[in-house]
């Protein structure tokens, strides 16, 4: 065989417009950021490279790195709830909707999905209507049932606020797992099933031992969707508090401080290079995280092939 | 037949795009989107009336996005040839920047007095680069039938305030003031800076904070936050998640009897409340001492310096400056004032009171715009955060007021 291997040409060809595409609109805006992210204006106002120095201030100067910390933690809060309740109610919905004996299943499976369809600008006003204390229909619907005492004026408490949004989100976002588990549930073939009823293995103890076993790579996509949608999150604290994130920052997040910091706000001048520092802060924060589900999680999950 | 009517048509679309070459069109950035029908149906037609030629779009945008929306479009040349301006900083910022055009030497500056030039000139007043509309002035809206039911005087000194508010809870009927804290801004815009000039004696106060001779932990800048820790029992149930719509309609449905204002919701009451309005200015400490209103230039409208049309855009500048024009937007807006010299004659009674008070009380602008918000922490975004956690009793007026003070020597020489 004296020809050689020939150039696969065919390969670039096909990958190219993918590559273009995705080089144009996601990695140059990316590498932008990051190098945005390294100048600073000097006293003429003009641009300087500056190295560090903006970690330095975002991690070092005790405002900065206040507001930094508390967005950081009010997000990792944030993320705990949807990991709480989201997804374990989005599992149990789905295994509910594959009960074969359940009537009118695909009733509630667009019911429990449309919310995720709607526009936050109206999921966030929707919410502040029905809790709101004035015109909600929330303190009448607990007076009804003589707990009236229970209701507060949650979006407006500090201690609330955050909780409350992230419940909101929940209860937007909760049909997205329930779908993908779904669907997982489905392909799990009836062969198993069978042979789990042939030992005896059936109701809760079948679903503990035969089928969250086969859903779980299907749970560990849904987490780190859920990780990072939620450390990318923004819109309905915006829509819903405003870009101060009131009560008192109680529900600022990163994606709100970037907006007030790279955006500016009222009187605030925005300030992209601080603005691109905390982009690139939280960029790290995500692929840090996404790595540790890589490499720590996904290589150990067991595969089953049928 | 059918090539002689593709001809026509053909020449029908040549020669009206050739017409249309001839007439400019300016399009205005504008925050202001509730004005919309007020440009179109009013202001524009009488501009383009006497103008032909000149053709006018007004195209505002979301108030809260205004700022980062012009910036964009600014910076990717894409802005409109006329520019709403913002007070102080953020158009300081854009004529720094070259983005905006200097306008002193447009005939209709000689139209406004250096105070309501102040707002769109560099430091050192050698250029101005917005042409003056109009400003707001604070006070608070009350609801006449509800007074005169209850038997209430309207309040002119604290004592008389708090006892009106006192006496409108005990009734019961009323929720006794229209405010809540979700929004964050009213608290600081139609609370602090509302009712602060009378103890920091208006420009006397502001003017000295700025050369660094007054600290905001100084007793005339706490009193406004204590008198505000009080408001906290005279609001509405759940007022800490009440947005700034929801206070408005608390007023205008006639559930509450007193609005901490801005006169810029004059005719939206007008349209909305089914009962007679009054109107009082922020109540004095003690009975004899000068009164001080806020009187904020808020609105002006400068020229893109990239814009295609420069002569058209001054020729409505100019016109914008006029009297003829002050008298249209003033009466088309009651509770946006004309900054002009001409006086101008109002037709509404509630603005005619409003602006009635510049005869009898000293004018002063927002104690946080001039300067003092152009470091990190920004000032006027801290005071929002203040007003509301003192108002909620979160934080302790003084705590506050420290803390603000801290921020402002944390980056502000004078104050340092």
């Amino acid at each position: 065989m004296a020809q050689r291997k020939h150039v696969r040409w065919h390969i670039a060809v096909f990958l190219a417009p993918a590559v273009l595409v995705y080089t144009a609109l996601m990695i140059v805006p990316l590498f932008g950021t990051l190098n945005l992210s390294l100048f600073n204006l000097d006293e003429t106002k003009t641009r300087v490279f500056a190295g560090l120095a903006n970690f330095a201030t975002l991690f070092g100067d005790p405002r900065w790195s206040g507001a930094f910390w508390n967005a950081l933690a009010n997000n990792a809060w944030f993320f705990v709830v949807h990991m709480l309740v989201q997804n374990p109610v989005g599992i149990l919905l789905a295994a509910l909707l594959s009960s074969p004996r359940l009537r009118f299943s695909a009733f509630y499976r667009t019911a429990i999905f449309i919310p995720t369809i709607l526009s936050f600008v109206i999921v966030g006003f929707v919410w502040k209507l029905i809790l709101s204390p004035i015109w909600g229909i929330a303190p009448g619907m607990l007076d009804a049932v003589g707990l009236k005492s229970l209701f507060a004026p949650w979006l407006g408490k500090e201690e609330y606020a955050l909780t409350t949004l992230a419940l909101i989100s929940v209860w937007q976002f909760v049909g997205i797992p329930m779908m993908l588990i779904y669907a997982a549930l489905l392909s799990i073939p009836d062969e198993v099933i069978e042979a789990a009823e042939m030992d005896g293995v059936t109701g809760w103890s079948q679903f503990w031992k035969i089928k969250l076993p086969l859903i779980l790579p299907s749970i560990g996509i849904i987490s780190i969707l859920t990780f990072v949608g939620n450390f990318n999150a923004f819109d309905l604290i915006y829509v819903a508090q405003g870009a101060l994130a009131g009560p008192n920052f109680a529900t600022d997040i990163l994606g709100t401080f970037l907006y007030r910091t790279f955006f500016g706000f009222q009187l605030q001048l925005g300030d992209p290079h601080m603005g691109a520092t905390i982009a690139t802060a939280m960029f790290g924060i995500i692929l840090v995280g996404v790595c540790f589900y890589l490499f720590a999680i996904q290589t150990r999950l067991r595969r089953y092939q049928f | 037949m059918k090539k002689t009517m593709r001809f026509a048509l053909l020449a029908s679309t040549v020669l009206a795009s050739a017409a249309q070459a001839e007439d400019v069109t300016l399009t205005i950035e504008s925050w202001r989107n509730d004005d919309l029908s007020i440009w179109q149906d009013t202001i524009i037609p009488a501009f383009e009336a006497a103008n032909p030629g000149i053709k006018v779009v007004f195209a505002p945008s979301a108030p809260a996005e205004y700022n980062a929306v012009l910036n964009s479009k600014l910076d990717a040349g894409s802005a409109g040839d006329l520019i709403t301006c913002r007070p102080f900083d953020a158009s300081l910022e854009l004529y720094n920047k070259g983005q905006l055009a200097d306008l002193s030497g447009l005939a209709s500056m000689a139209n406004f007095s250096d105070v309501a030039k102040s707002a769109w000139q560099t430091d050192d007043g050698a250029a101005t680069f917005c042409v003056p509309m109009a400003s707001v002035i604070h006070g608070f809206i009350f609801n006449a039938d509800a007074f005169a039911e209850l038997g209430i005087e309207v309040p002119k000194t604290e004592a008389e305030f708090f006892a009106a508010l006192d006496k409108i809870k005990a009734d019961g009927t009323y929720i006794p003031m229209a405010m809540g804290t979700n929004d964050q801004w009213e608290a600081a815009t139609m609370g602090y800076q509302n009712i602060g000039p009378n103890y920091w004696k208006g420009e006397e106060g502001r003017k000295a904070l700025i050369a660094g001779t007054q600290k905001l932990t100084d007793e005339a800048w706490v009193a406004p936050y204590r008198q505000l820790a009080k408001w906290k029992d005279y609001l509405g149930d759940g007022f800490e998640a009440q947005t700034y719509p929801d206070s408005q309609n608390l007023f205008t449905l006639g559930r509450a009897a007193i609005y901490p204002a801005g006169s810029w919701e004059i005719s939206g009451f007008n349209a909305q409340a089914g009962f007679k309005m009054g109107a009082f200015p922020p109540p004095v400490p003690a009975v004899g001492d000068d009164c001080y209103i806020s009187d904020h230039t808020d609105i002006a409208l400068g020229m893109n310096a990239k814009t295609a049309h420069p002569d058209a855009a001054k020729v409505f500048l100019d016109w914008v400056g006029s009297p003829e024009f002050a008298t249209l937007y003033a009466n088309a807006l009651p509770g946006f004032f004309s900054l002009n010299s001409t006086p101008v004659e109002m037709e509404d009674p509630l603005a005619k009171e409003f602006v009635g008070w510049r005869e009898t009380c000293k004018p002063t602008i927002r104690s946080t715009y001039q300067i003092l918000s152009r470091g990190t922490p920004n000032l006027e975004n801290e005071t929002w955060n203040a007003s509301a956690n003192v108002i909620k009793g979160t934080e302790t007026p003084e705590d506050a007021a420290k803390r603000l003070q801290d921020g402002l020597a944390s980056w502000y020489a004078p104050q340092k």
